[in-house]
C-alpha cells in the first residue's frame, strides 16, 4: 500500500528526514515512536502534503502511484488521512457541513453522485454513536470552542467518515485523559480491516495498549534506528530513550 | 439640532464628523468567473499555496454595440437644462435641479473614506448617455428594442413577463434610461405604483414633488449634490396605504456606454401598514477607464410600514492589476417616519473598484426598527469604505447592524458605522456585530465605529472580530479532500450565513455564487 524510499527532507536548509524506508501493507498497523524533534511529525505532515518541507531525495509510492507528486487534495481523495496533532477551528462551518462537503467532493473524485442529506445523516449518526458523540456537537462550528480532547475525537470521528484506506494518526494521544484516549482507541480499532491500514505517530507507549501495532518503529534523527514488533514499545516504556541517544552517539 | 422633519438635514450630515486622510497606494483589479477544474489542480505546484492566483475573468464585462445618444463630456448648467429637457420635465423639476448643482459647485469633494484614487475631472464625463429612440417610445413590452432585449437576455433578466420569474416585477435600466418596467399593470390594479423615475415625475409629480428630497436632501453631500442635478433615471415605489406588494420589485442598473457616469435616483414610499421588499442589482462592462457611478436612493417608511431593500453589487471591479472599474459613490438613507415602521437593508457588495456607500435609517418614528446586513467583498486591488448610519430619534426605537467583511489580495476593505442616539431617543437599542475575514497576508480590514449616546437609557452594544483564512486552514480542509476554492467557498458562506439569510430566496442563491466566484483566485 505505502513504500517510502530512502526519503530525505528538509526545512529552510535543515535536513529533517535522512533516509526513511518503511513498508505498510493493507491491514497492518505500524506505530513510529521517537523522542521530540526526531523528526515524527515531519513524515506525518510529508505523507499528508505539507508544503513547508522539501523533499531533496527518496520516493514515496502510495498504491503504485507517486504520492509526492500529488496534490494533498488528490492524496486525500485516494485515501490518505491524516488526524492533525493541531487541529484548526474554523467559525461557521459545521461539523455535519464541513464532512459533508468533504465526503462529496471525496465522492465526486471518484465519479460518484454526492449523496443527499438524509443519507449523509443516517451515516453519520452511525459513527457518531461509535464516537459517543453528541448530535449538537455536530452542528457546532468545526473546532471552535472545543476542548483538546473533543477536537481529537473529532479527528477521529472525521476519519470514520471518511473511510481511508491509510490513515496516520500524529500524536492523537497528547492531551487526552483515559477515558478520552480509550474512546479514541475504540474508534480506531472499530474501523480496523484487512484492507486498511494505521501509522500511529506517537511518544508514549500508552495508546498503543489500547491501538495494538503490528510494527513498532523508533525514529531518531531523521532515521529509523530500529524496528520491532509490539514488544519494542513495551521496552521503549520502561528504559526511555536515553539508551538509543547513547548507541547512536558511540555508533560515530 | 433638534430633530425634527424639516431640519432633518440639519441632523444628519452625510459628512462623517471625523475626517481620515488616507494613503493606500491606489489601484484597482480583478474579479474572477468560473475556472476549470484542471486550472484548480494546477493551484498546488510551487511555492506556497498563498501565492498564487487563479485566472479568471469577469463574467458580465462585454459591451453591447447599441446606436447611442450620448451627451458630450462636461458639465454646465446647459447640460442639466439638456437632461431635463430630454427627459420632458416640468418647470420645478428643472429648478430643483439647477438648485442642486449651483450648491454642488460650492462642495468640496469629500476626502476622509479610506480608499484613494486619483482626482475625478468631472469635466471629463458624460452626464447622459440614451439608447437611440428607434421610432416612438414602446408602448407596451413586445416593442421594446430586440437589441435593448438581448442586452438584458445576456445578463439573465428577461424583460418578458414570464412563468418563471413571476414574483419579481423588473425594472432595467440602461445608463441614463429606464428601458422597460414589467408587471405594471399587474402591480397597478392594486395599487402599487412601480416605474421609472422620468415616468413618476411626468406622470405623479405631486408624489415625486412631495417625497423626492426628504430624506436625501439636495445639499447633504458632494456626491448627492450631483446626483440630484444631473440624474437620469431610476425606479420610483409607491405602496399605498394597506397594501402587501404581492412580488419582489427589483431594478436591474446596467452601465454601458463609455465615459459616462449613471447616476441614478431611486424613491421609495411605502404608506401606513404596508410592505415592500425591493431588489437591485447591478454591472458593468469591462474598460480601461474607471467610470463613475453615484446613486441616491430614498426610503420613506409610514406608520406600521416596512420596506425591506436588497442589493447585490456586482459593478466591473477593474482588472488584476487594477486597471478600470467603476467607482461607486452612492448615497442610501431611509426614513421610518412613522411609528412602528421598519426598514432593513440588506447588500452584498462583491464588485467595483472602490465603494463609498452607508445605507443608512432614520428613526423616527417611535417604536421603529432600522436593520442593516452587509456583506462586502474585495479581493484584487479593490477598495471598499462602507457600512452604515442608525440615528435614534424616536423613543423605543432598535437597530440592529451585522456587518461582514472580507478582504482578498491586496484589497482595502473598511467598515464605517454611526450609531447616534439622540436625547429624544428614551430606550433606544443598537446591537452592532462587526467581522473581518482576511484571506492571505497582504489585504486589510479595518473598522471605524463611531458612537454618539446622547441618551442615557440607551443600550448599546458592539462586538467584533477579526479572523483569517491562511494557509493552516487551507491545509486542513485539502487534506480532508476539499479543493481550495471550494474551501474558500465553504468558509466564506459559514461566515456570510447570518447575512445571506436575510435575502429573498433567490437572490440568496445567486449572492452565494457570486461570492464565490468574486473569491476565486483570491489566494494570492
Amino acid at each position: 500500500m505505502l513504500n517510502i524510499n530512502n526519503l530525505h527532507a528538509s526545512i529552510e536548509d535543515k535536513q529533517i528526514l535522512k533516509g526513511i524506508n518503511l513498508q505498510v501493507n493493507p491491514g497492518e498497523v505500524h506505530a513510529i515512536m521517537g523522542p521530540n524533534g526526531s523528526g515524527k511529525s515531519t513524515l506525518a505532515s510529508i505523507l499528508a502534503g505539507r508544503e513547508d518541507y522539501t523533499v531533496t531525495d527518496g520516493n514515496v509510492l502510495f498504491k503504485g502511484n507517486e504520492l509526492l507528486e500529488m496534490s494533498p487534495e488528490e492524496r486525500a481523495q485516494s485515501g490518505i488521512f491524516l488526524a492533525f496533532q493541531y487541529p484548526v477551528e474554523i467559525p461557521g462551518v459545521s461539523t455535519a457541513n464541513f464532512l459533508k462537503t468533504a465526503l462529496n467532493e471525496v465522492r465526486k473524485s471518484r465519479g460518484e453522485e454526492p449523496l443527499d442529506a438524509m443519507d449523509f445523516l443516517k451515516i453519520m449518526k452511525q459513527k457518531a454513536a461509535l464516537l459517543e458523540l453528541d448530535h449538537s456537537f455536530l452542528q457546532r462550528s468545526l473546532n471552535e470552542g472545543f476542548s483538546g480532547g473533543e477536537k481529537k475525537r473529532n479527528e477521529i470521528f472525521q476519519m470514520a467518515m471518511l473511510e481511508p484506506t491509510l490513515a496516520i494518526l500524529d500524536e492523537t494521544d497528547s492531551g487526552l485523559d483515559i477515558d478520552a484516549l480509550k474512546i479514541v482507541a475504540n474508534g480506531v480499532n472499530a474501523l480496523r480491516n484487512d484492507h486498511n491500514s494505521f501509522i500511529v505517530v506517537t511518544h508514549y507507549q500508552r495508546l498503543l495498549n489500547y491501538i495494538v501495532p503490528d510494527f513498532v518503529h523508533v525514529l531518531y534523527k531523521g532515521k529509523i534506528v530500529r524496528s520491532g514488533g509490539k514488544e519494542l514499545a513495551m521496552e521503549l516504556e520502561e528504559i526511555g530513550y536515553d539508551w538509543i541517544k547513547e548507541e547512536m552517539a558511540e555508533n560515530i | 439640532m433638534t430633530p425634527n422633519t424639516n431640519t432633518l438635514s440639519d441632523t444628519i450630515h452625510s459628512e462623517y464628523p471625523h475626517t481620515f486622510v488616507s494613503d493606500i497606494e491606489q489601484e484597482i483589479a480583478p474579479f474572477a468567473t468560473k475556472t476549470s477544474t484542471q486550472e484548480e489542480n494546477l493551484v498546488h505546484s510551487e511555492n506556497s499555496i498563498l501565492d498564487e492566483i487563479v485566472q479568471s475573468e469577469y463574467k458580465y464585462g462585454f459591451v453591447s454595440d447599441i446606436e447611442q445618444e450620448i451627451a458630450p463630456k462636461g458639465l454646465s448648467e446647459d447640460v442639466v437644462r439638456m437632461i431635463s429637457a430630454k427627459k420632458e420635465e416640468p418647470a420645478w423639476m428643472l429648478e430643483w435641479r439647477l438648485s442642486a448643482y449651483r450648491h454642488w459647485l460650492t462642495m468640496k469633494e469629500p476626502t476622509w473614506s479610506n480608499v484613494h484614487y486619483p482626482q475625478i475631472d468631472f469635466n471629463d464625463i458624460s452626464y447622459y448617455a440614451a439608447p437611440k429612440p428607434k421610432k416612438d417610445a414602446p408602448k407596451s413590452l413586445d416593442e421594446i428594442d430586440p437589441e435593448l432585449r438581448e442586452v438584458f437576455n445576456k445578463l439573465g433578466i428577461p424583460l418578458v413577463e414570464q412563468e418563471r420569474i413571476s414574483g419579481i416585477a423588473v425594472d432595467a435600466v440602461l445608463d441614463s434610461v429606464s428601458v422597460a418596467t414589467t408587471f405594471k399593470k399587474k402591480l397597478y390594479d392594486m395599487g402599487v405604483i412601480f416605474c421609472s423615475m422620468s415616468e413618476a415625475i411626468r406622470e405623479y409629480p405631486e408624489l415625486v414633488q412631495k417625497y423626492l428630497g426628504s430624506v436625501v436632501p439636495v445639499s447633504d453631500n458632494f456626491y448627492s449634490a450631483l446626483n440630484s442635478a444631473v440624474f437620469s433615471d431610476g425606479s420610483f415605489c409607491f405602496i399605498p396605504k394597506g397594501v402587501r406588494c404581492p412580488m419582489e420589485l427589483s431594478t436591474y442598473f446596467r452601465i454601458n456606454a463609455k465615459d459616462t457616469g449613471q447616476f441614478e435616483r431611486t424613491l421609495i414610499v411605502a404608506e401606513e401598514s404596508s410592505y415592500v421588499s425591493y431588489l437591485e442589482g447591478c454591472t458593468a462592462p469591462m474598460r480601461d477607464e474607471n467610470q463613475l457611478h453615484a446613486a441616491v436612493v430614498e426610503i420613506v417608511a409610514l406608520d406600521n410600514a416596512e420596506v425591506k431593500y436588497s442589493t447585490v453589487q456586482n459593478w466591473y471591479p477593474g482588472d488584476k492589476e487594477g486597471k478600470g472599474g467603476i467607482y461607486n459613490f452612492v448615497t442610501k438613507r431611509g426614513l421610518c417616519a412613522g411609528v412602528n415602521s421598519k426598514i432593513s437593508w440588506t447588500q452584498v457588495e462583491t464588485g467595483s473598484a472602490i465603494t463609498w456607500k452607508y445605507p443608512s435609517v432614520i428613526l423616527k418614528g417611535d417604536n421603529s426598527i432600522g436593520e442593516f446586513y452587509s456583506v462586502a467583498v474585495t479581493n484584487n486591488f479593490q477598495q471598499a469604505d462602507t457600512g452604515t448610519k442608525m440615528y435614534h430619534i424616536g423613543k423605543n426605537t432598535k437597530s440592529r447592524i451585522v456587518s461582514k467583511g472580507i478582504s482578498a489580495g491586496k484589497s482595502q476593505n473598511s467598515y464605517r458605522g454611526l450609531v447616534k442616539i439622540n436625547k429624544s431617543a428614551d430606550n433606544a437599542r443598537n446591537f452592532s456585530q462587526c467581522d473581518s475575514l482576511l484571506i492571505g497576508d497582504r489585504c486589510g480590514a479595518h473598522t471605524f465605529p463611531y458612537i454618539e449616546a446622547g441618551n442615557k437609557n440607551a443600550t448599546i452594544e458592539h462586538e467584533a472580530t477579526t479572523s483569517k483564512i491562511g494557509e493552516d486552514i487551507l491545509f486542513y480542509c485539502n487534506q480532508r479532500g476539499i479543493p481550495t476554492e471550494e474551501a474558500i467557498a465553504l468558509i466564506v458562506n459559514g461566515y456570510c450565513k447570518e447575512v445571506m439569510n436575510q435575502l429573498p430566496m433567490e437572490f440568496a442563491v445567486e449572492a452565494q455564487r457570486l461570492l464565490a466566484v468574486s473569491l476565486e483566485g483570491s489566494v494570492g
